[in-house]
């Protein structure tokens, strides 16, 4: 199926949790969907007989500036070789997206690390904490505000 | 050799003490040349040269190492029981020296020429299993207990195999006393155990190899001090010279078991040509050099093989060897009732 | 859904091993508790700085939980305070520091797809090869401490010996052996020397027995058959959705390389084949089939080197290589078959010079998290022939 047929068949399910699609003149198309509904449309993409996206390539957040945060999902499908990117945009005081743990086992780890880095809070997540930077860190380092604070544990950071 | 000495002396207690220091004199040169000899071995066989700096081909390598052993920090950690701590490398040496007391070094000489020598030498090597166990349990490591329990479990379930496989000699012999076994080899080289009651006796060597090998936790039977899992297993919280006395103990055992496969197997002190090279001191040589081919073998295999995991080990020692060592038994028992 | 793995007979019952457990027949009088074990940060067997909390009953280990992030070097950050996509390199090449150019093919490759530049068949011929002797480099020292795992010390500098060959042939072209920031943007830093195809054949004669003197020592070794065959069974459903690539995938039964299946670079004029685990030894999915791909692989490597020396057209090596990088705004997802798997980059650039940001796909940091899911109700010697099976390089997996 081609990125229009994708979209297309989404938006007749999911109707208005599917926002803006950008299928033509991008390299990689895209489509992006309501925060709140990550989960049943993950659901649908992988068990549908059309769809069948059984590959969670890539797991990105992402730091839109102006207050607004992401995640990008990059999907792949092994059976019918067709890939989607899907998008959410959420903002940084209501960083709630729903999990897609449930759905794909390689998004526990990648959550982790977008909660890590980025900030976004992933519902239904079940084990929730940072992956890369120590348990106890204050703050989202790939945030594009982010500040390199000067004492960490009593220790100087910047040395 | 008591009685040389006793002559000159007079007084036994010194005489005696004088005996029991002799394989002293081998034990510490031997685990100074096999330590080097080690290295040579595992770098030509990896293709590389080994200790080269230090003296000719790195000859004076292990004197150097054994100076630098003994110059480094005595740490022990503050958590750990120390009087265990500190006790357990003399008890692990300890029970790896004792066994010397019955090894013939030549016809001259024996430590203790007492006529339960063998049943002596395989009950005193238990004696460094308590050691280890100190060892592991003292360091307060996680790590280090594991390797302690794993070598418990394992030298004492290969005692079985290596008790069963020397019953064969002895069956034939009708002897413990190592003197008497390494008489009852005289002559050429085709009296030697290995070569009766052929094929018996020759797998039984097999059977007691393999089994000793798990005794002195040589791979492929090293799992209780596994690198690449424990670190170090029971020493990994020793450093400078305790870590270096239960190295020697390890060296010391490997002779040991060595020495009694070749008392055993190989003919002891008795030269190969029968009377021809043979006497007190060649007996001392010809004894010196079967060990090392023990030991050369038991370096080879180190080098070779992977490691066998704890559960296999056990499978291994416990279903594996024993029921061969019976049917050994059966094998020389049934050959000597019905060959008289 | 539930995807943890069965042992051979036992019943997968994931909260088992929670409680303490009590021994029958004496009522509350022994209890059993479970130890909590730390295969440390620092061990020589987690490969790298990787803390895995073990929690054993005995030597049966009921969960194992990976700590990570010991050597995270802010690699993402780093890359978007870049003036220059071109200075990106150097940090790639220290994701996964064993298999160096691989990880510099994968950042080109999609680069060049965002900026859409065609570069010249000598370059297409002299990455394919050197991405392949990186794979053979990976994997050697993979197998090498692999055989260190299990106890078994000499292959290590067997494979060191034939990767010291390899690595000649880098320093020859490029100046260092590990660290290469050989392959930029639209093209490489230095064209090869003029030995270069002679010197490349001469390896590849020369390793071919290579492959079969550490089949000869190790893979066919029952000992090390016992450790590793039927250990770490990870099967293909599983492996798929936990997003396992690479040997991982492939030692699974699924015959799954996207040098074939998603071609990238010039890789389609090439034969070569995918070696694909077949549960020989043990069960499918286990650590020997993880391994044995890899050799095998290694063999396949040397197919292609030879196929693409003797194809190697001549040309200019920098004839493509922008003056300035500026990428329109967009951004592309790229991803190549390095040795370890699937390595994927997510560029996002807004029109300036500078990356806006840069995401890394790593494998091992994928392949790593079914390491909890494979290694329930096996024992303490399995994590290690588990975790070596996965072979997993610390840069990437913190980056």
């Amino acid at each position: 199926m081609i990125a229009q047929e994708i979209h297309e068949t989404l938006k007749g399910t999911f109707g208005d949790a599917i926002f803006e699609a950008k299928v033509d003149g991008v390299l990689d198309p895209w489509i992006r969907v309501a925060p709140d509904r990550v989960r049943d449309i993950s659901l649908f993409l992988r068990d549908d007989g059309r769809m069948l996206f059984d590959s969670l390539m890539l797991l990105t957040g992402m730091d839109y500036t102006k207050g607004r945060l992401g995640v990008v999902y990059h999907l792949y499908s092994m059976k019918w070789n067709h890939r989607i990117v899907l998008k959410t945009e959420v903002t940084v005081d209501q960083p709630h997206v729903q999990s897609t743990e449930a759905i794909w086992k390689t998004a526990n780890w990648q959550e982790r690390e977008a909660f890590d880095m980025i900030g976004v809070v992933f519902d239904g997540h079940p084990d929730l904490r940072r992956i890369l930077m120590p348990d106890d860190w204050e703050g989202y380092p790939l945030r594009k505000d982010f500040q390199v604070p000067e004492f960490y544990n009593g220790m100087k950071v910047p040395y | 050799m008591k009685d040389f000495l006793l002559g000159i002396l007079q007084n036994e207690i010194l005489v005696y003490t004088l005996m029991a220091v002799v394989p002293l004199a081998w034990v510490i040169p031997f685990a100074l040349f096999a330590v080097w000899w080690e290295r040579k071995i595992s770098a030509h066989m990896q293709d590389r040269l080994g200790p080269m700096q230090a003296g000719w081909h790195g000859t004076i390598q292990t004197i150097a190492d054994i100076l630098k052993l003994m110059l480094k920090e005595d740490i022990v950690p503050t958590a750990a029981d120390s009087k265990l701590f500190k006790l357990a490398p003399y008890v692990v040496f300890g029970g790896a020296y004792a066994a010397y007391a019955v090894v013939p070094f030549s016809a001259a000489y024996v430590g203790s020429e007492i006529n339960v020598g063998l049943f002596y030498f395989i009950s005193i090597s238990s004696i460094a299993v308590v050691g280890l166990l100190m060892a592991g349990w003292a360091s307060n490591n996680k790590w280090s207990l594991y390797g302690a329990l794993r070598s418990a479990a394992q030298i004492v379930s290969y005692e079985i195999p290596v008790a069963l496989a020397i019953l064969t000699v002895v069956m034939v012999t009708g002897t413990l006393n190592l003197q008497e076994i390494n008489d009852a080899q005289g002559g050429m080289f085709w009296n030697w155990f290995i070569f009766q009651k052929f094929p018996f006796l020759f797998f039984a060597l097999v059977i007691y190899f393999t089994a000793s090998l798990a005794e002195v936790n040589r791979t492929p039977f090293d799992i209780p001090e596994a690198e690449s899992e424990l670190v170090g297993g029971y020493h990994t919280e020793y450093a400078g010279m305790r870590f270096a006395l239960l190295f020697l103990s390890e060296y010391a055992n490997m002779f040991a078991v060595s020495a009694i496969a070749t008392t055993m197997f190989l003919g002891g002190w008795n030269s190969p040509f029968g009377d021809f090279m043979s006497g007190p001191w060649w007996g001392v040589f010809w004894f010196l050099l079967k060990g090392m081919t023990f030991i050369f073998i038991q370096m080879w295999l180190r080098w070779t093989l992977p490691r066998v995991r704890v559960d296999q080990l056990m499978y291994v020692g416990w279903k594996v060897l024993i029921p061969f060592s019976f049917v050994l038994i059966l094998g020389v028992g049934v050959w000597m009732l019905a060959i008289q | 859904m539930d995807v943890t793995l069965q042992k051979e007979g036992a019943v997968a019952d994931v909260d088992a091993g929670r409680r303490p457990a009590t021994v029958p027949g004496l009522g509350r009088a022994l209890r059993a508790e479970e130890m909590v074990i730390n295969m440390g940060p620092q061990h020589p067997s987690t490969h790298g700085v990787l803390r895995l909390e073990l929690i054993v009953d005995g030597e049966i280990v009921v969960d194992a939980i990976p700590h990570i992030g010991y050597l995270h070097r802010c690699f993402e950050k780093h890359a978007e305070s870049m003036n220059n996509y071109q200075q990106v390199i150097p940090y790639v090449d220290r994701l996964d520091y064993v298999a160096a150019m691989s990880n510099e093919f994968g950042y080109v490759v999609a680069m060049e797809k965002l900026l859409k530049i065609q570069v010249p068949e000598r370059v297409e011929y002299i990455r394919v090869i050197m991405a392949e002797f990186s794979r053979i480099v990976s994997h050697l020292i993979a197998l090498g401490t692999y055989g260190i795992d299990m106890g078994a010390y000499t292959p290590f500098l067997y494979c060191m010996r034939d990767r010291e060959h390899v690595l000649d042939i880098f320093e020859e072209t490029c100046g260092a052996r590990l660290l290469y920031n050989y392959m930029w943007v639209g093209g490489l830093s230095h064209d090869v020397k003029p030995n270069f195809q002679d010197k490349t054949r001469d390896f590849c004669k020369y390793f071919r027995p290579k492959i079969a003197e550490l089949n000869e020592l190790l893979s066919y070794n029952k000992i090390f058959k016992e450790r590793t065959a039927g250990v770490g069974v990870l099967p293909p459903e599983v492996a798929i959705n936990y997003g396992a690539s690479g040997p991982v995938l492939r030692g699974s039964g699924v015959k799954w390389d996207l040098r074939k299946n998603d071609p990238y670079s010039i890789y389609n004029r090439f034969a070569f084949d995918i070696p694909v685990g077949m549960g020989i030894k043990g069960r499918v999915g286990d650590s020997w089939d993880r391994y044995m791909v890899r050799v095998h692989e290694m063999e396949q490597s040397v197919n292609i080197i030879e196929q693409a020396v003797e194809q190697l057209p001549a040309g200019d090596v920098q004839s493509a290589i922008p003056k300035r990088i500026r990428p329109e705004p967009g951004e592309v997802y790229v991803r190549t078959e390095t040795p370890k798997g699937e390595l994927g980059f997510y560029i996002v650039s807004d029109g300036t010079a500078s990356p806006y940001r840069v995401k890394v796909r790593p494998p091992c940091f994928v392949n790593l998290s079914t390491v909890p899911a494979i290694c329930r109700g096996s024992m303490i010697a399995d994590v290690v022939a588990i975790l070596g099976s996965i072979d997993i390089v610390l840069g990437e997996v913190d980056r």
